[in-house]
């Protein structure tokens, strides 16, 4: 049997991103993503068009490099191209913000979960399980609507949404741990619970929470551009993706210009997030290294 | 029957392309049973793949497999199905995954059936149940319906090779089909091969690491290593002339085990280090209805044992025999039902958390599984640290620094592993680094559970030389748990054998290898094969004999 | 008998899932600022003081609530406060059909060809099928279905004018397919990646082995080995699917203007009216449970691991 000496020392991460930079498709999302957030921040700074500036003299114009209204102007003489940028900042703030919260909620919980275990893990998850089943998404609408729109509460009621799954995975990955060998050996080596929690079981749960946090993201967007949507997301003048293809679907007959870019900014952004989360899930597979070849 | 010649294994991988059988050439006669015998990543399971056209999409065959008369390497899909499963047969080493636990058995067997011999449900049917009459399972007309997951791994493999055999193959191949079993139920399935292999008329070719299983059911050995044929020939030269040095470096690796070496300690009964007076540990079984009553599993039952100071002390038993268990009552890692347990006078059920602590650091323990006994997240030198921190952290680090270089140089590591993750590291590199964890903080009781179990034989060889070594130096008290007969009589001085949570003899080891009195351990002794043929005949005819004595 | 203990414990545990969820939806209705009233002109007090009553609106909450459960299982879910001439109990009754056809067309679909594709993708691993399969997979869950659903309407709508953009029209198939598509799209491209994934692992499992070594060729094992350990997990996401479909259904039937619950929820929150969204969500809710509840149970009989445990 050969012995597997490396010449340098390769923690886990360094190993993941080995083989992320590997995944042509996640790399590509990785620039993509780059030049976006690039683009979402700097972009109003290379228009003189203002987010809230009408121009009624240019209504519903098409894309003309001319008038500098690259992306065209909405039904209001807006400049489109600004608009969708400053979208873009809401939509993807949104986005991490509630992922965040999501994330936060969810492995809290679920590693509180795992690793208690018995009755009380029993329980927890049992909450879990009527949470699954109640249609969450209705709820939110509930509230969005009966409670005003701050934009805090659609953070924390966004993130809210999409903690189960991350609560169930984490749980899992935490009962996984505890019954292996090293906490054994952690407990029998002394070390108090506390230590064992903060030294052992949650740097082996970072890896599966960097995958699920770059799949929440994705997932979070979209029920923020739900909501929007449905016109219950942010309030003008601040303006995200879901909104401005509300705006657009209703003059696409007439200006498919407003649906498309903003839907085509939209839909990039998620296909971004998605290849990196599923890249990542292969890059940081928890297989347990088999070194017997037969 | 079949005629291998120049055959040469290859698999591309990242770009690279890796040899597993290099030009291997061999024959088999009909009636003959081969075994292939080597070490991991000596090609042995790769020959056989290839044969039967069952290797992985990145690997390539090359050579020559004539069987009866037919070429087999490059043979396209749909001749293989002819042939595989019908006139040549395979059984895998696990049994639990290599049978479909979503169909019945039944469905399983007349699947075979249905498909190479055309046969009607029920004719298949009762074909099927006969043949698993003739393996001995009890029960067949049940069973068939059953599902695999019912069934005990020796079962399974039962019904493996009935499976295997429903279509009188010409012959049978078997991929270490009980190294994942009990050595009493290892010794029921050999017997049952060679019995069906009389009665059937087949040739079979055998492939296993363990010589004395080779012993025991073999008429020919062909030795690989590394892919390249070491030797080749009948079983008598292979054991009692080996020509070629691989062979003999095997059979010396094989019979260093079964020598009795223990050194026997000097004979202090001073207060023992650790006595365990009526352990008993019972588990509780998911019930079968709400109001049904609670039925418990008795894990340990009532266990009186003492570890003297200074001396390793042996628990041998079977899987299920309650002796890991045991290990983590005496951890403090499993609380027991009932009994006592007391450590350097102090009983440890009574004890709060500061004596806890102060007990833990002189009790500590290497695991079975050397990868998943390490944090993956932490390096060697953190991993190694660990212990120091917590039970000496007033410790300076320059004092802990030199502890940590000074016992990675007691394991045979060099200081350049300090800065590397467990994933980097072999599987006996991890056991080492898991030996100096336990050894840091200077335990006075050493547990290792299984700790050689999960190694190949050559590193099993080095980590037990290692730890003899530590405990002449040392002077180390052990309490070692194996199923491995070989490895308890080398390096234990006394010995524990327990069976279903009971304690069925013990005594010097010596003397209980030699003279044992209880059936169970007579029986347990005999079914572990020796690599001597002569012998596994003689132990082979008495077993019939017995057999026949009942009848 | 052992199957009517398992059916009857699944049922059992569905019930407290049940009660949270009406208890939830009623109290986060009721904690809403501002009454059902509020919308209207102010009315006298008297007057307003006489409809509370009629409603029993002045009751203690528990109370209340005790009430609603009971009316529910009666089938009555109270008045609507924006039709007035119509109890919720009937505005479900006329939008449900509606999006049931939706809904259970959109799931059937999702399903079928979700199960299809990701065959044809497992089978034909790291092909150009493959790859091709789990770029739509990838496109059909990161575009939102309302976002398909107006890029549809653009393209065979205005476009190519091969289908209507909208309403029921007396409810002819022409008028299903692009609201049924835009609903489906992200299940099939889910499901297909589900299965292509589930079953690339039953594909490399151990007994599958063992069948290629029995000499069954790749069609036996694929039909008999394969087929049902592939699709248990599915079996399991259906409560999920349903879910998702359900909640698809509100934008769906928004742009396409159909006259589904989904849309009178939207109307109903909008407009505050608080016993017709209590109601839509108590209906949605239990329908998910109790499509939860069916697909346990049939996996219970499925897979003869918990079968066998009963």
């Amino acid at each position: 049997m050969t012995t597997k000496v490396t010449t340098h020392t390769n923690s886990l991460l360094g190993d993941a991103w080995n083989t992320l930079k590997k995944n042509r498709a996640a790399l590509v999302s990785v620039t993509t993503m780059a030049t976006m957030i690039a683009l979402v921040i700097f972009g109003p700074l290379l228009s003189p068009y203002a987010v809230d500036q009408t121009d009624w003299y240019q209504i519903s114009s098409r894309p003309n490099l001319a008038s500098g209204h690259i992306f065209g102007t909405d039904d209001l003489g807006r400049d489109l191209f600004v608009r969708v940028m400053y979208g873009g900042r809401v939509s993807l703030m949104v986005g991490i913000v509630a992922t965040i919260v999501s994330v936060i909620i969810g492995v809290t919980y679920g590693s509180i979960s795992g690793f208690i275990g018995g009755k009380t893990d029993a329980l927890m998850m049992r909450v879990v399980d009527v949470l699954y089943a109640m249609p969450f998404l209705f709820f939110v609408i509930l509230l969005m609507v009966f409670f005003g729109r701050s934009i805090l509460l659609i953070f924390v009621a966004i993130g809210a949404v999409n903690w189960l799954d991350i609560a169930r995975i984490v749980r899992g990955q935490t009962l996984n741990l505890k019954g292996k060998e090293f906490v054994d050996a952690a407990r029998a080596g002394g070390a108090s619970t506390l230590r064992i929690v903060f030294k052992h079981i949650v740097p082996n749960l970072l890896g599966l929470v960097v995958v699920y946090v770059a799949l929440t993201v994705p997932q979070v967007i979209l029920v923020e551009s739900f909501l929007s949507f449905l016109g219950l997301g942010v309030q003008e003048p601040m303006t995200s993706w879901g909104a401005l293809v509300n705006q657009g679907a209703r003059q696409m007959e007439t200006s498919p210009w407003m649906l498309l870019f903003p839907a085509m900014f939209l839909a990039t952004t998620l296909f971004c997030f998605n290849f990196i989360g599923d890249g990542l899930r292969d890059a940081l597979d928890p297989k347990d290294r088999t070194r017997e070849e037969e | 029957m079949l005629s291998v010649s120049d055959l040469s294994v290859s698999f591309k991988t990242r770009g690279e392309t890796v040899v597993a059988v290099n030009s291997l050439s061999f024959r088999l006669l009909e009636n003959e049973v081969l075994g292939i015998v080597g070490e991991s990543g000596s090609g042995k399971s790769q020959t056989v793949l290839s044969i039967m056209g069952l290797l992985e999409s990145n690997g390539r065959a090359k050579g020559s497999a004539v069987f009866k008369n037919k070429e087999m390497l490059g043979l396209p899909e749909q001749e293989l199905n002819k042939i595989r499963g019908n006139e040549m047969a395979m059984i895998f080493q696990d049994p639990m995954s290599s049978l479909n636990p979503y169909i019945t058995i039944g469905d399983q067997m007349v699947g075979v059936l249905k498909q190479h011999k055309k046969q009607h449900k029920k004719e298949a049917r009762e074909r099927c149940i006969e043949m698993l009459d003739a393996v001995r399972l009890p029960n067949p007309e049940k069973r068939i319906d059953g599902y695999s997951f019912e069934l005990s791994g020796g079962m399974r493999q039962r019904v493996m090779i009935a499976t295997a055999l429903l279509t009188n193959p010409d012959l049978l191949v078997a991929d270490e089909p009980t190294t994942a079993l009990d050595v009493t139920v290892q010794e029921k399935i050999l017997d049952l091969i060679l019995e069906v292999r009389e009665r059937f008329s087949m040739s079979v070719i055998l492939i296993t690491h363990d010589l004395g299983v080779v012993a025991r059911t073999c008429d020919n050995v062909l030795v690989l290593k590394n892919g390249t044929k070491q030797e080749y020939g009948n079983i008598n030269q292979i054991f009692y002339s080996p020509q070629a040095e691989h062979t003999r470096e095997l059979l010396f690796k094989s019979k260093e085990l079964s020598d009795a070496q223990a050194i026997t300690k000097t004979k202090t009964i001073e207060n023992p280090n650790v006595c365990i007076k009526n352990l008993s540990v019972f588990f509780p079984v998911p019930k079968d209805g709400l109001f049904s009553k609670q039925q418990h599993l008795k894990a340990v039952d009532n266990l009186s044992v003492e570890i003297n100071k200074g001396e390793v002390l042996g628990v041998v038993g079977e899987s299920g025999s309650g002796k890991s268990t045991l290990a983590r009552c005496v951890l403090k890692l499993q609380k027991p039902s009932n009994g006592t347990i007391s450590a350097f006078s102090n009983d440890t059920l009574k004890m709060n958390r500061k004596q806890t602590k102060e007990f833990r650091k002189n009790i500590q323990v290497v695991f079975q599984d050397p990868f998943s006994s390490l944090n993956p997240r932490m390096t060697i030198a953190e991993t190694l640290n660990e212990p120091l921190k917590v039970f000496f952290p007033k410790m300076k680090q320059r004092d802990s620094a030199r502890a940590i270089a000074n016992w990675l140089d007691e394991v045979g590591l060099d200081a350049g592993f300090l800065g590397r993750y467990p994933h980097e590291l072999s599987g006996g590199q991890c056991q080492r680094v898991a030996i100096a964890r336990a050894l840091i903080s200077e335990p006075k009781l050493l547990i290792c559970d299984e700790a050689v179990s999960a190694l190949d034989a050559s590193i099993r060889a080095e980590i037990i030389e290692l730890l003899l070594k530590l405990k002449r130096n040392k002077k180390l008290t052990m309490l070692f748990i194996a199923h491995d007969l070989a490895v308890v009589n080398k390096i234990c001085d006394r010995v524990v054998v327990m069976h279903q949570g009971k304690l069925i003899e013990q005594g010097e080891t010596k003397k209980i290898f030699q003279h044992p009195v209880n059936q169970y351990t007579k029986d347990l002794l005999d079914s572990v094969p020796v690599p001597d043929p002569r012998l596994e005949k003689e132990k082979y005819l008495r077993r019939l004999g017995n057999k026949a004595k009942y009848f | 008998m052992n199957s009517l203990k398992f059916v009857f414990s699944r049922l059992l545990g569905a019930v407290p899932t049940l009660l949270a969820l009406i208890c939830l939806a009623f109290f986060l209705v009721k904690a809403a600022p501002g009454g059902p009233f509020d919308m209207e002109r102010s009315l006298p007090e008297e007057v307003e003081a006489n409809l509370r009553a009629a409603y029993n609106l002045d009751d203690p909450l528990p109370k209340q609530l005790l009430k609603y459960i009971g009316d529910i299982m009666r089938g009555d879910f109270g008045p609507s406060f924006q039709y007035r001439d119509f109890n919720v109990t009937e505005l479900i009754m006329s939008g449900f059909p509606v999006s049931l056809r939706l809904g259970g067309a959109a799931i059937l679909i999702a399903l079928f060809f979700g199960a299809i594709i990701g065959t044809i993708a497992a089978l034909n691993q790291n092909t150009k099928t493959d790859y091709l399969v789990m770029f739509f997979g990838m496109t059909g869950i990161s575009i939102p279905n309302f976002v398909m659903a107006p890029l549809l309407i653009l393209l065979f709508s205005i476009f190519l004018r091969w289908l209507p953009s909208g309403g029921l029209g007396g409810g002819e198939i022409n008028n299903m397919i692009l609201p049924v598509t835009a609903l489906a799209f992200p299940q099939v491209a889910y499901i297909a990646r589900l299965t292509r994934g589930s079953m690339i692992e039953v594909l490399s499992s151990n007994f599958v082995r063992t069948a290629r070594a029995q000499g069954l060729p790749t069609r036996t094992i694929v039909l008999k080995h394969v087929l049902k350990p592939t699709f248990l997990p599915i079996v399991s996401y259906l409560g999920p699917a349903t879910a998702a479909i359900i909640t698809g259904s509100v934008v769906v039937e928004q742009i396409f203007g159909l006259p589904g619950l989904g849309r009178y929820f939207v109307q109903g929150a909008l407009n505050r009216d608080y016993t017709l969204v209590l109601g839509v969500v108590v209906f949605y809710g239990c329908l998910i449970i109790f499509f939860n509840l069916l697909v346990d149970i049939i996996y219970g009989f499925i897979d003869p691991r918990i079968k066998s445990n009963r």
